[in-house]
């Protein structure tokens, strides 16, 4: 399958990005940069309390700007649709963001929600007008307070994906036997996402046909859901998504921002353009909840892992929001003899939450990898051999085989290429000059799955492939990995294959999001690719053009080109295959437990008297399966780490507690990493095929992150003995 | 309305816009180059670098009336070395911090050439200091990449600086 006309195989290679040079040149075009005669540009106006009814509106001010077309409230916003609840049987349902049908209600249910939206001929006149627009509330009692809700919270309900609970043997009686112990709570606080490129829409109203640039992870299903909410069928709406500036999860359901711009091109029958401002982004997006965890471990004096229980509280909305996998690490990562992980959550009168990066995974695997490290020390093992003493050979909750686990292998790369042995066991032992020293450890782990996508493939007689596929592409570079995995199994150059993506005229695909949109894509591109292999040397064997190449036996055959589909989009077909895609993933998590994994190796400088943390070198080992671009993957995995820097360091929405209003809705009062925080990220991967995905790709897009802060914070600890359970690890934590 | 003449990669343009309009709306909105991007509008991200006169400015805060007399710069109205650098080396995932940082490494190299410290510049010395890592990612801490691609940029950087 993997020849090619040179013998060389592009599968493997680090090849430049296809996109590169229109992402280096200006000439990508974002949903926000795309002109249409007759544009305006609105701006939203957000709610000022947390949950009330609105008894007033007053639009006068914002009106009588210069270039306001309209003003949109309530009052005099087009009738839309309701969303749906969201509903497995359904899986499009999924994608709405909250419950609340935006201009169409009085009430608010979150600091943030947009109540009005102002129309202009230019943005600043938008802006402005917006600022002008006074409302009036009748408030209600809100609860808004996560850490005074956590002893309210309740058990959440499980899925066969997602399970709330789990346990194996009684992890509680065994804790309270076990000769050493660690029982710790631990922290982590309300993520953003702040992709660079702030949500984005243009809105186009033909008739009753749709047409929405918008900066989306989800074409498919954003469609189903306009159309929904529109009132129209959905071959009327289209959805375009050819660049989108980053996502991380951030923009795969709809948000009030889309619904909305598409609302205001209907009401003034004009191309709308809305691109949220970065207060925007955090009030009116969903961000990761915040979280609380206990971490309680029991082991034997050999370090064997007797007990390990996890449990978390996280958040939702009354209006939204979705349960959070915190504990789902508990239950792969250590043979421990007994095991209970359960999650709960509290609903509070907040934006819904939403899946960042490695949801559940990323948070999750800070509280167990920390504990682990505390563990280790308690036990006076290194950190690295206790998860090797622990390390299982069936899946630990419920014995499941694993499709393929090589964390071991990729202990032993890292701690080879990041000098592990160099490390002096006791904390607080290495001081270069105002600097103390530390070296910290944490494992990565995230599940693989695979959905399905629609493909269809072109060959033609001039040797040119045609990838069509209606994929996301958000910095993945998805495109170029696509083309070389064609270009392999049909034996044409890299050159020769063009990938068409980011279309929701295109067959449908999955949404990109739980690191599977590679892995399902290659799937279907390889099975079309295939049968075009078929067809094409039954063609040859007919003209006698066997062993020639695709042009050669196509202009035998006189055929100008051929063509293979995988799935379909017909109303039918579209069913069959979510059903079938159901039943795959159901199977598949019955069979296997299947995941991507590695380890981070991480150096720390604490200053000695201001508690500033620097990162001063990064080794991960990871085990991804194959690995189909070494460029992009690495770069994936790297991004990961580097949101994990952040996660570990600076990260934090800082709530009002009395009024429910984030206090930091601004990149410079929500700090992500810059420059100056990252190190060189030294990376290595096994390239081990897992034997049960296409082409052995477990996805690299969420793995990076997990493990990140834990292994900070582990750093931390062995440089100044303090351990800090509580993200962000800023330094008045670490000077009192 | 201010009428006003703008100088974007050589070419003159008449702009008839209030004079608050920064000079990234009058780039994107009024003279459609998008090229230039806006993360933030608050001068917290570095996406809307460009170059004014071959200094790196944020023009989301810059007036446009400002920059009347000057000669702006944007990614459309750059051809150097340094962008195909960034291909090679990755240096972008998504591509939304990309013009903004090729923008603010062409001025970067320049202040540095000129002479100027950073804040992890040491003592003076006679022969131009060599561009280090260390130094490109001080010097370039203004321009975030949420993606996470600064491995690959200061890897670019730092092969076109040498
Ligand atoms: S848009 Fe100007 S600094 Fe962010
Ligand atoms: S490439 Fe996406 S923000 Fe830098």
């Amino acid at each position: 399958m993997t020849r090619t006309v040179d013998g060389e195989h592009l599968v493997g290679q680090p090849i430049d990005r296809i996109d590169g040079p229109a992402k280096t040149t200006g000439g990508a075009r974002f949903s926000a940069e795309h002109a249409y005669p007759g544009l305006t540009h609105a701006a939203l106006v957000p709610a000022t309390v947390s949950r009330g009814r609105i008894t007033a509106i007053d639009t006068a001010a914002a009106a009588a700007v210069p270039g306001v077309i309209t003003v949109l409230t309530h009052g005099n916003a087009p009738k839309l649709n309701p969303p749906k609840r969201p509903t497995p049987a359904n899986l499009s349902t999924l994608v709405s963001g909250t419950q609340v049908n935006y201009l169409n209600t009085d009430e608010v249910h979150w600091d943030g929600q947009p109540v009005a939206v102002v129309v202009a001929e230019t943005s600043h006149a938008a802006r402005e007008a917006a600022a002008l627009v006074h409302v009036s509330y009748e408030r209600l009692p809100a609860v808004v307070d996560f850490a005074a809700e956590e002893p309210n919270a309740v058990a959440q309900k499980g899925n066969p994906v997602m399970p709330g609970s789990a346990k194996k043997g009684d992890a509680d009686a065994a804790l309270a036997v076990a000769p050493v112990t660690v029982d710790a709570r631990y922290t982590t606080p309300q993520h953003h996402h702040n992709a660079l490129e702030p949500h984005a829409t243009t809105a186009v109203w033909q008739g009753d046909e749709l047409t929405v640039h918008d900066s989306t992870q989800s074409i498919t299903w954003l469609r189903k859901h306009l159309a929904l909410r529109f009132g129209v069928p959905e071959a009327k709406v289209r959805v375009l998504a050819p660049f989108v500036g980053g996502g991380f999860g951030g923009k795969g359901f709809a948000w009030p921002g889309t619904i909305i711009a598409v609302l205001a091109a209907r009401a003034t029958g004009r191309p709308v353009r809305l691109l949220l401002t970065r207060e925007d982004v955090h009030r009116a997006v969903g961000a990761r909840t915040p979280s609380a965890q206990r971490v309680a471990l029991g082991a034997d004096t050999g370090g064997r892992l007797t007990a390990l229980v996890h449990t978390s509280v996280t958040r939702t909305s009354r209006v939204g929001g979705q349960p959070e996998q915190v504990t789902a690490p508990a239950q792969h990562l250590y043979d421990a003899t007994n095991i209970r992980t359960a999650q709960s959550q509290t609903t509070l009168d907040w934006m819904p939450n939403t899946s960042m990066r490695a949801p559940g995974d990323a948070i999750g695997s800070f509280a167990l990898e920390s504990a682990i490290d505390e563990l280790a020390g308690e036990l006076g093992i290194d950190p690295v051999e206790l998860r090797m003493r622990n390390e299982p050979e069936r899946n630990p909750i419920d014995g499941k085989r694993f499709s393929h686990r090589m964390l071991r292998e990729a202990y032993a790369l890292g701690a080879r290429r990041f000098g592990w042995e160099n490390r002096s066991p006791e904390p607080r032992s290495t001081r270069d000059g105002r600097w103390l020293v530390g070296m910290g450890v944490a494992t990565a782990y995230h599940p693989a799955m695979q959905f399905t996508a629609n493909v269809t493939v072109r060959l033609a007689a001039d040797g040119t492939v045609t990838v069509r596929c209606g994929f996301q592409e958000m910095g993945m570079g998805n495109a170029t990995v696509q083309a070389q995995i064609a270009a392999d199994a049909l034996g044409v150059p890299f050159e020769a294959v063009r990938v068409e993506y980011g279309d929701s005229a295109l067959p449908a695909s999955v949404m990109a999001g739980g690191s599977m949109q590679t892995s399902t894509v290659a799937g279907s591109v390889l099975a079309a690719c295939g049968k075009l292999t078929r067809r094409l040397s039954t063609l040859a064997r007919r003209t006698g053009m066997q062993g020639r190449t695709p042009t050669e036996i196509l202009t035998a055959a006189r055929v100008p080109f051929i063509d293979a589909a995988v799935g379909s989009d017909t109303r039918l077909g579209a069913l069959a295959g979510q059903a079938r895609m159901l039943a795959k993933v159901v199977r598949d998590q019955r069979t296997w437990a299947k995941a991507a994994c590695g380890a981070h190796f991480c150096e720390v400088r604490v200053d000695a008297d201001t508690g500033e943390v620097r990162v001063s070198r990064w080794t991960a080992a990871f085990d991804v399966g194959r690995v189909i671009n070494r460029k992009t993957a690495f770069s994936q995995l790297r991004g990961g780490i580097v949101m994990g820097i952040g996660m570990a360091l600076f990260e934090e929405a800082l709530v009002d507690r009395r009024t429910g209003r984030i206090m930091n809705p601004s990149l410079s009062g929500y700090h992500v990493p810059v420059h100056a925080d990252v190190p060189p990220i030294d990376i290595a991967c096994l390239d081990e095929p897992d034997p049960t995905m296409p082409l052995g790709i477990l996805g690299v897009g969420e793995v990076g992150i997990t493990g990140v802060a834990a292994a900070i914070a582990n750093a931390i600890h062995h440089a100044t003995g303090s351990r800090i359970r509580d993200l962000p690890i800023t330094p008045d934590k670490l000077v009192t | 309305m201010a009428e006003l003449r703008v100088r974007v990669n050589g070419a003159d343009h008449l702009l008839d816009i209030p004079p608050q309009v920064s000079l990234l709306d009058a780039l994107r909105e009024h003279l459609g180059l998008t090229g230039t991007k806006k993360g933030c509008d608050q001068g917290a991200c570095g996406a809307c670098t460009v170059l004014a006169d071959g200094e790196r400015i944020n023009a989301c805060l810059a007036l446009a009336v400002q920059y009347a007399d000057r000669e702006i710069t944007t990614i459309e109205g750059i051809d150097h070395p340094i962008q195909e650098a960034f291909v090679r080396h990755d240096g972008f995932q998504c591509g939304y911090c990309t013009s903004g940082q090729i923008c603010s490494a062409i001025g970067m190299l320049a202040e540095h050439k000129d002479g100027m410290p950073s804040a992890v510049t040491g003592e003076p010395s006679a022969e131009g200091e060599e561009l280090t890592d260390e130094e490109i990612r001080e010097r370039m801490s203004g321009n975030l990449c949420r993606c996470g691609a600064y491995h690959g940029i200061v890897e670019a950087i730092g092969e076109v600086a040498r």
